[in-house]
């Protein structure tokens, strides 16, 4: 599994260049607040289009603005775990974890619930709604649901940021996990230099813009 | 004693089959215009949002002037209803429901255009990465989140066509049995001598309707949308 990633963003007037190759395992994306690098996962994910570039998996484009190709964001098949689990308000933690799981084709689904649930110890959580969740217990959930739906690799974006100590500690095994048992690819994006030694198998520095 | 006399009955049935058939006429349309506003940008918004207000501001009885001239026989719309459809609004109790759908418009286009702006866009976003196609991310992200607000509207809408008096009597007139609903007859019962009592049944019935919608609304919101976690609340 690889990335090549070689695109600007154009975020108002501010312009960001990216140029960077991914290898196996966890890639951190180092780099100080506002310099892009939530804009950089959200164009992977197909949220955001970049200007110019492209965007390449496993020698597969996901965007090439050259040859006209930009994959819906459904058609990407990117498990995304966003900093504020966005889990879905209004469906229980079972709804939310199979949300993905459903859409996905039956031959790109490598994890049943029961997996999910006994991998991330949520079983308990299943009739529960999100709000009633704990910060640690909700990213968990995030994490189960971007698992459930079948992805070639995952992009976290500072999934440790919103948690106390404790819980960080919790979900930074987790990810560990994800990373050595599932043998899942990981762009992960972080500002915390601790974290990114800890978790990271390469760094990419993000520098900010000008 | 009864009631209510069996042309009260009448006007109260009238009342609610016109505002019934003028909220579910408008409603799709009042989703789409709330939806343009709320997610759209585009050249003329500004335009279309005053366009779409205007008979809120508007005295009532300029709007039914207004719906007088396109409606009427002679006019734009009204010509061509009647000449390829044989249709006519004018003094019928489909003008009325049209002169109340009109009304009711900017209520409802604003409470779901508020509605549609608090559903987080980024839950829609994670929806897309998680294989939802637009269709599927609106109906099961977008549309379950906003739900309270639109049936808010929807009620609000609909008590509101049920008070509709002023666009109501100079588009299709006053007439009983096909245009006189609750506020006509009212205003019929006071003309007369000695109409008082009838006034006061009619008053009641108006309070009870429009209490008995704005508990539906309150209900409706609370059972829908993110009902399923409200024990935990």
């Amino acid at each position: 599994m690889s990335f090549e990633i070689s695109i600007t963003l154009s975020l108002g007037s501010t312009r960001l260049a990216y140029d960077f190759a991914a290898g196996s395992g966890l890639t951190a994306l180092f780099g100080p607040s506002g310099a892009g690098k939530t804009s950089l996962l959200n164009a992977i994910a197909g949220l955001v289009r970049p200007a110019s570039g492209r965007i390449v998996v496993d020698g597969a484009a996901l965007f090439d603005k050259a040859q006209r190709i930009n994959l819906k964001p459904e058609q990407r098949r990117c498990g995304y775990v966003f900093q504020d689990n966005r889990l879905f308000p209004h469906r229980t933690v079972r709804d939310n974890l199979l949300f993905g799981w459903h859409r996905a084709a039956p031959e790109n689904r490598w994890m049943s619930l029961d997996e999910a649930l006994d991998f991330l110890g949520i079983g308990a959580l299943l009739h529960r709604m999100p709000a009633t969740l704990s910060g640690g217990e909700a990213q968990r959930v995030a994490i189960g649901r971007a698992l459930l739906s079948g992805p070639r690799f995952l992009l976290m974006d500072e999934p440790l940021a919103s948690l106390d100590a404790d819980r960080r500690e919790e979900i930074l095994r987790v990810i560990e996990r994800v990373r050595d048992e599932l043998k899942l690819q990981i762009l992960y994006v972080s500002h915390d230099r601790d974290e990114v030694d800890r978790l990271a198998n390469q760094v990419i520095e993000i520098a900010p813009p000008g | 004693m009864a009631l209510l006399t069996a042309e009260e009955w009448e006007v109260l049935a009238l009342s609610l089959k016109v505002s019934a058939v003028a909220i579910g006429a408008c409603l799709p349309l009042a989703f789409a215009l709330a939806w343009m506003l709320a997610r759209w940008r585009f050249p003329g918004k500004v335009l279309i949002d005053a366009l779409v207000h205007l008979p809120l501001v508007l005295p009532p009885v300029v709007t039914g002037w207004l719906l007088l001239l396109a409606f009427g026989a002679t006019g734009p719309v009204g010509g061509f209803l009647q000449e390829w459809f044989g249709l006519t609004l004018m003094f019928r109790w489909t003008g009325a429901a049209l002169a109340a759908a009109v009304m009711a418009l900017p209520l409802m286009v604003r409470a779901m255009r508020l509605s549609l702006e608090a559903v987080d866009r980024r839950l829609e976003g994670a929806a897309r990465t998680l294989g939802a196609g637009p269709w599927r991310t609106f109906f099961s992200v977008t549309l379950p989140l906003a739900s309270p607000g639109v049936l808010a509207a929807a009620v609000l809408g609909l008590a509101r066509s049920i008070g509709e008096f002023g666009a109501t009597i100079t588009f299709v007139s006053n007439i009983p049995g096909e245009t006189r609903t609750l506020p006509l007859a009212i205003y019929s019962a006071l003309q007369v001598p000695g109409g008082e009592s009838a006034v006061t049944r009619l008053a009641v019935i108006s309070v009870v309707v429009s209490l008995a919608a704005l508990i539906a609304s309150e209900w409706l919101a609370r059972r829908s949308g993110h009902g399923r976690g409200r024990h935990v609340l």
